[in-house]
């Protein structure tokens, strides 16, 4: 435990992003008066970025090579009973991986920005936005207690609402980002569930000093029924994940988050924020292997995300839905992982897939500039030729996502699938047919978008939105329609994506998944759960795993997806609609996402509003404001008419009243003295 | 035939009486009104008197003195009343008189 980390260094990794974004977003836009334009604005960003970027590659560094661990408190924000809420951070090997990580992505995301946004009017803001998100992310992956893990969560999740809403004049983007932040909310209710039965039962929100009663809380059930507590905390925390990362049923709004600019979509919804979940379980992992149901439940759950939303990636047209689908199906491995106790993997996972998946996300969008913003894939094609290194980084990415051997997905996918397969938990059977059938859809869907893109037939002028398209087309390339090579900013960090998505996964594999890296940043109880263990048995280094592979099957169930999709849809393209034809009700039910867009909408916002106006009708407005407020009222006004009819004003009647009066006082008397 | 306590007790509630139904039968004149008033002193009176008599006790007599110098109080400042109220009003019938109407 050698003490080269400095916290005071370290707090400058977050806040070096958060001083962009402020001034930026606060002296470059109207609210500030624009005293700072377009280059300085993205300038000043990048440099904070590449600050957290250089002191996260140095804390990676000391904590890799030198094994430096710290786990400091900086402030106290205030104390409640014996509830202390801290900012702090925690620096082991999980949070020095993540910190790279997000810095690495949302520098190349910045860069690219530039060339991506170069017409937006809201250029300043977005480069605000995505600043911003990176210093959220930050407090998140750093921190050393479940406040400011929910303080970052929460904030990444306002950026990821305010980026999927950013051109806010679109109303289906409006739509899109009210339905992320709802979703989102279900997510954290839970979350916040989870945090406060720890805080309630531990009565610490320190991750260490939460971790260290996790045998006291393994003995308790919660009150009055006979649950265990920590499966009730472990699920309520899983379903903030399941929200976060989203995870089935809770994973709708992330292919709607896709009306937001590309770069985000990148950066936020695929490579960073989306595995935010990930991490959490990961890092909560001594209280999850307490539970076999939890880790049964986040099985079934990450199994059926990882096949199902696969299925939905192949019938989907626009270019960054399919991104979209596999990101959600590469989530749902990743759970699976996770449930399989092979919490290591599934961060390896996470890192490759962070690197592919924005790169696949960032050739998208290159192609979609290159395109003049047409997203459709039935009106691209060969454009192989016109946008050669776009061409090469996504073909690398694609074949990174399918698991190609010596690829950087190919370690941690089959790893994964691996770690299912020796899982002994009742869910692992179902999820290693998932998973092993997800690698056949995933190749499928990728090079069904690869082939229908980059090859094939022009098929620009095709496309029955093209004029409507041109007439928004801001580039002011109308003339001609082929498409063109995106400048430098895009492609350099694609071609620096591209890299590490070929060989993260070779260098790092040993030391992840078997070396000490992550060892105690993650706890693995070996006894019950010895996935680890026979996974490092059968690992003999990483080019043994990639020769190996090719007498097993997920290869060639890649291999197969591969050829299936050139066959589709390069040689004989009336195959699929063969298949639409015949499989006539499977398609309905594809492009109707299982209905649970319909079921959402229809069933629980209906519903919720049907119960919120039944309550606001009878309960607010017929029995607080009718009875109560007013009836009391009406009550006293009724009265006091009543009684107001005595007083005629007449001498007589009053008098009458007095003599009566005095009968009745003399009677009551007399009787009462007889 | 003797003049027994009970005569007079039953002359005084019976004057009492009268003054009772002439409030509430008059629905025209003030100054009736103040009259009535003024016998269902006087049916006091009687009974103060009577009792004095019959028990032998002169208290009762005193207090009648009393009673007669505030009935004859009461009575100035009822017509003075009544003189102000003719003035500003133009009646004094009772029936439109009910200004007190809540």
């Amino acid at each position: 435990m050698s003490q080269t980390l400095n916290a005071s260094t370290l707090l400058a990794v977050p806040l070096a992003p958060l001083v962009g974004s402020v001034l930026a977003g606060i002296f470059g836009t109207q609210f500030g008066g624009n005293w700072i334009g377009r280059r300085l604005s993205h300038t000043l960003t990048i440099l904070g970025v590449l600050i957290a970027f250089i002191l996260s590659a140095m804390t990676l560094k000391s904590v890799a090579l030198d094994g430096a661990r710290l786990n400091e408190t900086l402030y106290t924000w205030m104390v409640v009973g014996d509830l202390k809420m801290e900012v702090g951070f925690m620096i082991d090997g999980l949070t020095a991986m993540m910190m790279c990580v997000v810095t690495f992505v949302s520098l190349m995301v910045h860069i690219y920005t530039i060339g991506y946004m170069e017409e937006d009017e809201g250029y300043n803001r977005f480069f605000a936005y995505i600043s911003l998100f990176t210093f959220s992310m930050l407090m998140l992956v750093m921190s050393n207690n479940m406040l400011q893990l929910f303080f970052g969560w929460e904030a990444v999740g306002l950026v990821s609402y305010l980026l999927i809403g950013f051109w806010f004049n679109k109303p289906t983007a409006i739509f899109a980002n009210m339905k992320a932040f709802l979703v989102n909310r279900v997510g954290d209710f839970g979350f916040i569930l989870g945090i406060g039965l720890i805080a309630a039962y531990a009565g610490t929100l320190n991750y260490t000093e939460a971790f260290a009663k996790a045998g006291e809380l393994s003995a308790l059930t919660l009150p009055g029924t006979s649950w265990m507590l920590v499966t009730v905390i472990c699920i309520c925390l899983f379903i903030g994940a399941m929200g976060k990362s989203a995870q089935f049923p809770l994973h709708v709004w992330l292919p709607d988050s896709m009306e937001g600019p590309t770069p985000i979509s990148a950066l936020i919804h695929a490579a960073t924020m989306v595995t935010a979940g990930i991490f959490m379980v990961a890092r909560m992992s001594p209280l999850f292997e307490l539970s076999d149901t939890a880790l049964n439940f986040i099985m079934v759950i990450g199994s059926i995300t990882a096949l199902f939303m696969g299925f939905l990636g192949i019938i989907q047209n626009d270019i960054k839905r399919v991104v979209a689908y596999s990101t959600l199906s590469q989530l749902g491995y990743m759970t699976v992982a996770l449930g399989a106790s092979a919490y290591s993997v599934a961060v390896f996972h996470l890192m490759t897939h962070a690197f592919f998946k924005a790169l696949l996300f960032l050739g998208a969008g290159s192609v979609i500039m290159g395109m003049h913003h047409n997203q459709d894939i039935r009106w691209m094609g060969g454009v192989r030729k016109y946008m050669p290194i776009t061409w090469i980084t996504s073909l690398l990415g694609s074949l990174a996502l399918i698991g190609t051997p010596f690829f950087a997905g190919f370690y941690s996918k089959d790893s994964i699938i691996e770690a299912v397969a020796e899982s002994h938990l009742p869910a692992a059977g179902f999820a290693h047919f998932a998973v092993l059938a997800g690698v056949f859809v995933t190749a499928f869907y990728s090079f069904r978008m690869y082939f229908l893109v980059f090859h094939g037939k022009e098929r620009y002028d095709q496309n029955p939105d093209a004029h409507h398209a041109d007439a928004h087309d801001d580039h002011g390339h109308a003339e001609h329609h082929a498409p063109h090579e995106s400048p430098w900013v895009v492609t350099v960090p694609l071609v620096l994506l591209a890299i590490p998505s070929v060989v993260i996964g070779f260098m790092t594999i040993t030391p992840m998944l078997f070396g000490d890296f992550l060892k105690d940043a993650i706890f693995v109880n070996a006894d019950k759960h010895p996935v680890m263990e026979e996974l490092a048995h059968a690992f003999h280094g990483p080019v043994a795993m990639a020769v190996h592979a090719l007498n097993t099957a997920p290869f060639w169930l890649a291999l197969a997806g591969v050829v299936t999709a050139w066959y589709m849809y390069m040689i004989n393209p009336a195959v699929p609609a063969a298949f639409a034809r015949v499989l006539k009700p499977l398609v309905v039910v594809l492009e109707n996402k299982y209905f649970l867009d319909w079921f959402n909408e229809n069933v629980l916002a209906r519903g919720a509003r049907a119960l919120g106006t039944g309550l606001w009708k009878v309960g607010d407005r017929a029995l607080i404001d009718g009875l109560l407020v007013n009836g009391s009222w009406k009550l006293v006004g009724w009265v006091s008419g009543q009684v107001r009819k005595f007083q005629s004003g007449y001498l007589y009647h009053y008098a009458l009243v007095m003599i009566l009066g005095v009968f009745v006082l003399m009677t009551y008397f007399v009787w009462l003295n007889k | 035939m003797t003049l027994t306590l009970g005569h007079y007790l039953s002359l005084g509630a019976m004057l009492f009486a009268l003054s009772v139904i002439g409030i509430f039968l008059n629905r025209k004149n003030l100054i009736v009104l103040l009259m009535a008033i003024e016998l269902m002193l006087l049916a006091v009176n009687m009974n103060f008197v009577a009792f004095s008599h019959f028990l032998g006790d002169m208290r009762g007599q005193v207090f009648v003195f009393f009673i007669l110098t505030v009935a004859a109080a009461e009575s100035a400042i009822g017509l003075a009343i009544l003189v102000l109220l003719f003035r500003n009003k133009n009646s004094i019938n009772v029936d439109e008189l009910n200004s007190l109407k809540g």
